[in-house]
């Protein structure tokens, strides 16, 4: 646990906001009156930025990170085609971030969510609730068994559809480091038209959120594996970070 | 070519989208019993030292409408100034909640403890402060921004101080209603825009 405690000290290295979609982006209309007018206020991290909580495995039940069986609580599995969504967390240093909690939400194989919002009319799966979450291992490796959600209409521009993807919520150790962001899959022609993957406007940049298909992780005759891996903030470290003021 | 450095990239963000509630609050989006034991309900875990406060909140979009889909999540030090997991944290404070925009009318309730004062780095004193972290439908990065307290001495806290029009300030000040009561609005754009930081 040593490195764990090391590699959480000194201030976070700045967000680059240049890597992510800008607040403002009239293609994705909803963004036009939720976005912030007037810049961030940027100054170092504190620690209320350098600190986090801290989720213990004794409050996760075993099929959590299950979306197949977690509704029906292992009773009877969801349709759709079954798939292993691995990848590790590591921060911009490129260290593991383990312990830490990673969490998903999709719509099921019609594309429908199971939210008293979504009026969508393709049938809910009586066997699938569309949550999970788990906790990284000591090398930042976490797993998730699912099924693939299925894309959907959403009213934006006249006739506009998310391609197939899974929400993803990640802690880190600090609160600075919060995230989420939406994996992709390999090969869907509907990235291209998405307003909210166009966000992002380097596609090499919105290519890291396309998962690609894992052979060596899918096991035969049962699902096939896409592998995701997330780059979180990391902390400054240099030598110099305990000087005296203005030494 | 110059020499490659070894820093990776963040993970670009994408909103959280209009369901994020099933994901991080399912209670909340009519998904009970979900998992046995849901994160966030409360960072009340126990009798916790201090005063147990209430803060009440809309989060309002451009057009000054309250948005109903808005999910939030705090995180701060106990009464005392201490984060939890550092050495005499109270042992009862989680530090960390979720809470929602109301379906109906677009109001949000945070119950926590009234937290401390603690210094930094250098020994600068912060004052009294919960941070958040906001997303919803249309916000394409989560948006950071703290509470800070009218009745505290907030004079050298260095974040309020780096903000240069003062009456800006008063964006990140909640207001005290009552007893234990504390009203903060946030405002996503336009008129008393509130400040939101980048740390
Ligand atoms: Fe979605």
């Amino acid at each position: 646990m040593t490195d764990f405690i090391t590699q959480d000290q000194g201030p976070l290295i700045p967000r680059n906001r240049a890597l992510h979609p800008a607040p403002y982006d009239p293609g994705y209309k909803t963004s036009v009156s939720r976005s912030p007018s007037l810049p961030l206020l940027s100054m170092e991290s504190s620690l209320s930025e350098e600190t986090g909580p801290t989720f213990g495995h004794n409050k996760f039940g075993a099929l959590d990170n299950n979306l197949i069986l977690n509704w029906s609580k292992g009773a009877a599995p969801a349709v759709g085609e079954r798939i292993l969504v691995h990848g590790r967390v590591v921060d911009e240093n490129n260290r593991p971030v383990p312990n830490t909690l990673v969490e998903i939400w999709q719509a099921n194989a019609g594309g429908r969510y199971r939210h008293k919002k979504d009026t969508y009319f393709a049938p809910l799966d009586p066997n699938f609730g569309g949550c999970g979450r788990t906790i990284t291992d000591e090398n930042g490796y976490y797993e998730f068994l699912t099924i693939r959600p299925g894309a959907y209409p959403w009213p934006n521009r006249g006739n506009d559809w998310r391609p197939m993807h899974i929400h993803v919520a990640i802690y880190g150790h600090s609160f600075g480091q919060r995230l989420i962001s939406q994996m992709y899959f390999e090969g869907d022609p509907l990235i291209d038209h998405c307003p909210i993957a166009a966000t992002i406007k380097d596609r090499a940049q919105l290519d890291r959120l396309v998962a690609p298909l894992d052979f060596a992780k899918s096991r035969p005759l049962d699902f096939l594996a896409y592998k995701f891996d997330i780059v979180l903030r990391g902390r400054r470290q240099t030598m110099f970070e305990n000087k005296m003021e203005g030494m | 070519m110059v020499q490659k450095l070894d820093t990776l990239q963040e993970t670009p963000s994408q909103t959280a989208g209009p369901y994020v509630h099933i994901g991080l609050m399912p209670t909340y989006a009519g998904n009970a019993g979900y998992y046995d034991e849901e994160i966030g309900i409360s960072p009340l875990a126990g009798d916790v030292a201090g005063e147990v406060i209430e803060v009440v909140g809309s989060v309002y979009d451009g057009t000054a409408w309250a948005m109903r889909d808005a999910l939030i999540e705090s995180w701060q030090c106990d009464a005392k100034g201490v984060f939890p997991g550092h050495e005499g944290a109270d042992p009862n404070f989680t530090g960390h909640c979720r809470f929602a925009a109301n379906a109906e009318n677009g109001e949000f309730t945070l119950r926590t403890v009234k937290p401390g004062a603690y210094k930094g780095r250098g020994g600068v004193e912060n004052a009294p402060h919960i941070s958040l972290w906001i997303v919803a439908r249309g916000i394409n990065i989560g948006l950071n921004t703290r509470i800070y307290f009218e009745d505290e001495d907030n004079d050298s806290d260095p974040l309020l101080n780096r903000i240069e029009q003062h009456p800006r300030v008063q964006t990140l000040i909640a207001k005290k209603t009552g007893y234990g009561k504390y009203r903060f609005d946030i405002r996503l754009q336009g008129e008393g825009e509130t400040v939101f930081l980048d740390l």
